[in-house]
């Protein structure tokens, strides 16, 4: 399982959908150390893991995968990965290469497809994917992509898939089974995730109505939605890391006026480079009160005061309004792991 | 009316560099002056503009956005004295020619006498410099080693990072900044952003409080003491 978002959602959701033991890293760690310790923490000859974009070919190789699920591909931690453009090439070449693999791919993100479409078996996932800033230019021949409501294509021929294995809209088809997904996980992005997971189960012959239900079952995934305690605040803590999931985290925000809280870090983890924050678009909070914390809060309150949006920056003894509802925390991997941490069970 | 032009958002803006087009805006209508962003598309000419800004691409971007200003009426638009902000591939392309993978030649524009190579190691990291007394902050990641002719002048001294050479960063005319420094570059140095304003604008502006010279103030001292 790899890609930039939605990893340790999905992988999550095919453990849960096997319908059988499986070993999995289910914390997010997600290069060799991680597999290492999954692996011989079960007994089960079946595996999920969850791999960071740089580390798939080696562990595709290493594990023999049997299905490799791409989920999509967009700027995050250019510090350490560089382009994303090089993962593309990279994923490309391993999978032109390990010819037995079949691969589940999004057929909506261009450099997915150009990575997957080396691959001898791949089962297509048309799947809403409103973030398609970083694949403007065709990776066969620069030139411009062009996009319509339903399709992509480039001058040169390189076009969308169009042998589906899975369309997500109003309803999941996959392999012209409609399933009946009801998650409790909230989110149009979880909904696209459970496509890609369900369809990879398909892949392994799972049954895919009894795999539905246990994955609509699902609540919480590494902490990820979960309500937390902190203090006199109820809090629901949500992940995200990059331009893409910022923005599909903030749409799914409800539509209120309450205060929202975001934590931002750049440690290794995150990468050094917080640039990224001025590619989320959060003139969507305006009109809404944000706390600021985690070690770049002051460069977080820079770019929301530049959008235009009221910031208190959360310092020790900064007193915060005590609040009836559910305040969200959205908060970035490390940031993230601080505030489960630092929260307590309700 | 100020009109900021960001070129090529979806090709050149791979580090937050929009930021910059938005700071410039924010900082002018603080000060009463209208303002407003234009973004040029790929397809769209380039507008009648006060001053445009590159920001960084990755190499195929790069190559394409290349191709595209060369093609535009960008270059005439500089010439009848248009200003611009420049930031990685932006700096890049606006020399004779720059290194993209696959071509270690690539035509730029040719507005200033600067020539791009492909470093022996890519420079990822913080990167301080020293411009006219200021520290200008900002984080670097690029491959390329730029060398300036005689008659160019580089923005300023790099105090931690590598910039064009490890000695120098960037360069500067009497319409042109650039920089290998993104964060972005004008949202990370308050002070940076109005000494492009006060140029563009042609007045001398009063300070302005914002958020972000708590920013500067944090950065500074993180990154020099």
């Amino acid at each position: 399982m790899s890609g930039t978002n939605g990893k340790t959602t999905t992988t999550a959701m095919i453990a849960a959908g096997w319908l059988k033991p499986v070993a999995t890293n289910t914390t997010g760690s997600n290069m060799p150390p991680g597999h290492v310790a999954a692996l011989v923490a079960s007994k089960s000859p079946a595996a999920v893991l969850e791999v960071d974009e740089a580390w798939l070919g080696d562990v595709t190789r290493s594990t023999l995968a049997e299905v490799v699920v791409l989920l999509n591909l967009s700027r995050d931690q250019l510090d350490r990965a560089n382009e994303v453009r090089r993962i593309a090439e990279r994923w490309r070449a391993l999978l032109g290469d390990v010819t037995t693999v079949k691969v589940v791919a999004n057929a909506n993100d261009p450099l997915v497809v150009f990575a997957a479409e080396a691959a001898a078996h791949v089962a297509w996932c048309d799947v809403p994917t409103p973030w398609t800033t970083d694949a403007v230019s065709c990776p066969h021949c620069t030139q411009p992509l062009h996009f319509s409501d339903t399709s992509w294509w480039s001058d040169c021929g390189f076009k969308k898939p169009t042998d589906i294995a899975t369309t997500l809209g109003n309803d999941l088809v996959v392999r012209g089974s409609n399933l009946d997904l009801a998650l409790q996980m909230p989110g149009e992005f979880n909904r696209i995730n459970a496509a890609m997971a369900l369809t990879a189960l398909s892949e392994l012959g799972v049954d895919l109505g009894a795999a539905t239900v246990r994955i609509n079952a699902l609540t919480s995934v590494a902490g990820r939605f979960s309500v937390r305690c902190w203090r006199d605040h109820r809090l629901r803590l949500l992940l995200a890391k990059n331009p893409a999931g910022f923005a599909a985290m903030l749409n799914s925000l409800e539509q209120k006026d309450e205060d929202v809280w975001i934590a931002i870090n750049a440690r290794v983890a995150d990468g050094h480079d917080p640039s990224w924050l001025y590619d989320v678009p959060f003139e969507v909070l305006r009109g809404r009160r944000v706390y600021c914390f985690g070690d770049r809060r002051l460069d977080l309150a820079t770019r929301l005061d530049y959008a235009g949006v009221e910031t208190v920056v959360v310092a020790d003894d900064t007193t915060i309004p005590a609040s009836t509802a559910t305040v969200d925390v959205v908060a970035n991997y490390t940031a993230f792991q601080d505030w489960r941490e630092r929260s307590r069970a309700c | 009316m100020l009109k900021v032009a960001l070129v090529y958002p979806e090709l050149l803006g791979t580090y937050g560099d929009g930021g910059n087009a938005v700071v410039l805006v924010e900082r002018a209508r603080r000060r009463g002056v209208d303002a407003e962003v234009l973004r040029v598309g790929i397809d769209d000419d380039m507008p009648d503009a006060s001053i445009f800004l590159l920001g960084g691409g990755e190499d195929g971007p790069q190559r394409l956005g290349a191709d595209l200003l060369r093609a535009s009426s960008f270059s005439a638009r500089v010439g009848d004295g248009a200003y611009v902000v420049a930031v990685c591939a932006g700096l890049q392309l606006l020399g004779h020619s720059f290194a993209v993978e696959g071509d270690d030649e690539y035509d730029g524009l040719g507005l200033v006498d600067a020539l791009t190579r492909r470093g022996e190691r890519r420079a990822v990291g913080e990167l301080v410099v020293e411009v006219e007394g200021h520290a200008l902050v900002g984080f670097e990641n690029h491959g390329g080693r730029t060398t300036l002719g005689d008659s160019l002048a580089p923005l300023g001294t790099v105090r931690r990072g590598v910039g064009n050479d490890g000695a120098v960063d960037g360069f500067t005319t009497s319409r042109i900044w650039a920089s290998y420094a993104h964060g972005p570059l004008l949202a990370m140095n308050p002070w940076f952003a109005d000494v492009v304003l006060e140029r563009v604008l042609e007045v001398s502006l009063e300070p302005l409080a914002t958020t972000a010279d708590l920013l500067y103030a944090e950065r500074t001292r993180t990154l020099i003491d």
